[in-house]
C-alpha cells in the first residue's frame, strides 16, 4: 500500500507542477514554441487513440484522418462567429441552420468528439467484422470518402475553401489538458478486465473467443473510445491552426500518426507521447535543410519535403535498431525510474545498466 | 450432459460433417478420435458456435446450442481448450488465467481459483509474472488447461493437448485430465489423434473417419478390437 501512495504522490506533484508550468509557458512563451507543444499534444492524443486501437487490441485501422477532419469541420462551425461565416461562405451560402450557431469551446470540443465517435460506430459496425488488412482497408477508404464529402458538402464545410479565422481558443491547457484525459482514460481502460480482454483479441481472436470474450463488443469499446478523442483532438487541432481545408487530413496525416506509434513502442502509452513530441519537434528542428545551404563549394537549393526524407531515414533505423519501437509495450513508471537511480549508485563504475523502465 | 443427433457442416462446398450423433454423459471422459481430416476439430468449432451447422441438433443439458455465439455457449458452461494451445502470448501467466474467468464476476473466488490450479499445476505458480509466450510447449499446454478450468465449465472440452509435446509430456497431460475427472468429477470432451495415449483414459470412445462416426464403444472395448488395433493403434 505503501508503495502505491508513494506513486500517487509522485503523479501528483508531477501534474501541479506541469501545470504551473504550462500556466507559465501560456503567458510567457513566445507564439512560435506555444504551437510547437500544442501540436505536440495534439499529435500525442492521435497517437495515444492509435495504440489503443492497434497496439492494444490488435485492429489495424487508418481512419484517423477521417476522424479527425469530422471534429476539425465540426468545431470549426460551431466556433466561429456568425460574421466570419458569412466572409467564409461567399460563394455558396452556409446552410441557415448552421449560419447563427455559436457555443463556447468546451461543448464544440465535446460535440466534436461525440459526432467522430457517432461516424465511427457507424463504419465499426460492418468494417470491424473484417480482420486484419481488410479493416485497414475499410478505414483508409472511408477517410477518402470523408475528405471527397468535405470538398463536396459546399453549404457546409465549404467545399475545397475550406474554412478560416476559426477563433483560435485551443492554447496549452486545453490541448495538454485533453491529452491528460485522454491518457488517464486509456490507462483505466487498458488496466482494467476489458483491457484485459481487448489483449487477449490482440494476441489470438479464436482462443478469445472460446473463453467467452464478445469480440465485436470489445473491438467497437476500444474503436469508439479511441474516435471521441480522436474527434476532439481534431476539434483542438482546428481551433490552433486557424484555418482548415480537406488537404489537411490527407492519407498523409494516418500515416504520421502510424509512424509516430510504431516509433514509440505499441503498446506503450508512454512511448506514444515521447514519439509524439519526438516528432513534431524534430520536424521543426529539421526545417533549415529545406532552404538553401552550402557545404564547402556546394551550394544545394531548398528542396521542399527534405525534412520528410529524413524522417524516413530516422523512421528506419529506429524500426532497425529499437524492432519494438523506443518504450516498447513498456511503460514510463515511478518505480522503473527510482530503480533505474538506484542502479546507477550501486554500480559506481559506469556499467551501463538500461532498460530498467517497466 | 451433452448430445448431438446427426450434425451436417459444410465447408463452401466440403461436406466436413456427415451426420455425426455423439453424447457425452455427465463425469465422463468421452474420446473422439481420427486421423487428419476427419472432422474432429469441426465438431469442436460447431459446438463453440464458430461453425455454423447446416442440419442436426445439440442440445447440452437440454438445451439447444445451434446459433448460439462463441461467448453465449461459454456462458451455458463449456469451456474449450484449443488446438495449438493458443495462449495469450504477451500476457502473463496470471492475466491468462484471469482471463480464462472472463465471464465470471466473483473477484476473491476468481483469486482463489487461480490459487487452486496453481497447486493443480506448480510449474505455472513457478512462471506466474512470465510472459506467456516464453512458456515451454508443455507448460504453455498446462496453461491452456487451467484457463480453460478457470471458467468453472460443466464440460471441458479439449483439442489435441498432446500436439507438438514430448511423449512424456503428452502423457503428463493426459493423467491430469483424468485425475481432474476422477477427484472432481470434471466431465471431458477429449479429442485425440494419438488413440491409444486417449483410449487408455476415456470412457466411451467416437472414431471419426471423413466425417462420419466410423466406430464407437466403451474405450476399453475399442482398445481391444482387432480392426481399431490395426488401422489406429498401429499394432498387427
Amino acid at each position: 500500500m505503501k508503495k502505491i501512495s508513494r506513486n500517487h504522490i509522485l503523479t501528483f506533484a508531477f501534474l501541479l507542477v506541469f501545470i504551473v508550468l504550462l500556466i507559465l509557458a501560456q503567458s510567457f512563451l513566445n507564439p512560435y514554441y506555444k504551437r510547437i507543444l500544442n501540436l505536440c499534444a495534439i499529435y500525442s492524443i492521435f497517437a495515444v487513440t492509435f495504440n489503443l486501437v492497434f497496439g492494444y487490441t490488435g485492429q489495424f485501422s487508418l481512419g484517423h484522418a477521417g476522424f479527425a477532419a469530422i471534429g476539425a469541420y465540426i468545431s470549426a462551425l460551431l466556433t466561429l462567429s456568425p460574421e466570419q461565416k458569412a466572409v467564409n461562405f461567399f460563394l455558396q451560402p452556409i446552410l441557415p441552420v448552421l449560419e447563427n450557431l455559436q457555443l463556447p469551446f468546451f461543448p464544440t470540443l465535446i460535440i466534436s468528439g461525440l459526432g467522430a465517435a457517432l461516424v465511427g460506430a457507424l463504419i465499426a459496425w460492418p468494417a470491424l467484422r473484417l480482420r486484419g488488412d481488410y479493416l485497414a482497408i475499410a478505414t483508409l477508404g472511408f477517410s477518402e470518402i470523408i475528405r471527397v464529402l468535405l470538398v463536396n458538402m459546399q453549404r457546409v464545410t465549404n467545399g475545397a475553401l475550406g474554412l478560416k479565422g476559426i477563433p483560435g481558443h485551443t492554447n496549452l491547457l486545453w490541448s495538454w489538458g485533453w491529452l491528460i484525459v485522454c491518457l488517464f482514460v486509456t490507462k483505466r481502460l487498458v488496466d482494467s478486465s476489458y483491457g484485459r480482454a481487448m489483449k487477449a483479441v490482440r494476441d489470438d481472436e479464436v482462443a478469445a473467443e472460446a473463453l467467452g470474450v464478445n469480440l465485436f463488443k470489445h473491438k467497437m469499446m476500444a474503436f469508439l473510445v479511441s474516435c471521441f478523442f480522436v474527434g476532439v483532438a481534431g476539434g483542438l487541432l482546428a481551433n490552433l491552426i486557424s484555418t482548415i481545408d480537406p488537404k489537411v487530413f490527407q492519407f498523409f496525416l494516418a500515416y504520421q500518426i502510424v509512424g509516430i506509434t510504431v516509433m514509440g513502442g505499441m503498446g506503450s502509452l508512454t512511448g506514444s507521447v515521447i514519439a509524439a513530441c519526438l516528432y513534431t519537434i524534430f520536424l521543426e528542428a529539421l526545417r533549415p535543410i529545406e532552404s538553401q545551404f552550402t557545404i564547402g563549394s556546394l551550394t544545394i537549393p531548398g528542396i521542399p519535403g527534405m525534412r520528410m526524407v529524413l524522417f524516413s531515414i530516422i523512421l528506419l533505423l529506429v524500426i532497425l535498431f529499437y524492432r519494438k519501437g523506443l518504450m516498447g509495450n513498456s511503460e514510463f513508471t515511478w518505480d522503473g525510474l527510482i530503480n533505474f537511480f538506484n542502479k546507477r549508485k550501486k554500480k559506481p563504475t559506469g556499467y551501463s545498466s538500461g532498460g530498467t523502465q517497466s | 450432459m451433452l448430445k448431438i443427433e446427426n450434425l451436417h457442416v459444410y465447408y463452401g462446398g466440403i461436406h466436413a460433417l456427415q451426420s455425426i450423433s455423439l453424447q457425452v454423459p455427465e463425469g465422463k471422459i468421452i474420446s473422439l478420435l481420427g486421423a487428419n481430416g476427419a472432422g474432429k476439430s469441426t465438431t469442436l468449432r460447431t459446438i463453440m458456435g464458430i461453425v455454423k451447422p447446416s442440419e442436426g441438433r445439440i442440445e447440452f443439458l437440454g438445451e439447444s446450442l445451434v446459433g448460439l455465439k462463441s461467448f453465449q455457449v461459454v456462458m451455458k458452461g463449456i469451456a474449450l481448450a484449443p488446438e495449438g494451445r493458443r495462449v495469450f502470448t504477451n500476457l502473463t501467466v496470471t492475466e491468462n488465467l484471469a482471463l480464462g474467468a472472463y465471464i465470471r464476476s466473483e473477484k476473491a473466488q476468481i483469486r482463489e481459483d487461480i490459487e487452486e490450479i496453481y497447486s493443480l499445476f506448480p510449474r505455472l505458480k513457478e512462471r506466474e509474472k512470465q510472459s506467456a509466450g516464453t512458456l515451454s510447449g508443455g507448460e504453455q499446454q498446462m496453461l491452456a488447461l487451467g484457463r480453460a478450468l478457470m471458467s468453472k465449465p460443466k464440460l471441458l472440452m479439449i483439442d489435441e493437448p498432446s500436439l507438438g509435446l514430448a511423449p512424456v509430456l503428452s502423457q503428463g497431460v493426459l493423467s491430469k485430465l483424468k485425475e481432474l475427472n476422477q477427484t472432481r468429477g470434471q466431465t471431458i470432451l477429449l479429442i485425440e489423434q494419438n488413440a491409444r495415449a486417449a483410449l487408455s483414459i476415456a470412457d466411451y470412445a467416437y472414431i471419426l473417419e471423413t466425417g462420419i462416426v466410423k466406430l464407437e464403444g466403451p474405450a476399453a472395448e475399442l482398445a481391444s478390437d482387432d480392426a481399431v488395433r490395426r488401422t489406429y493403434l498401429g499394432i498387427h
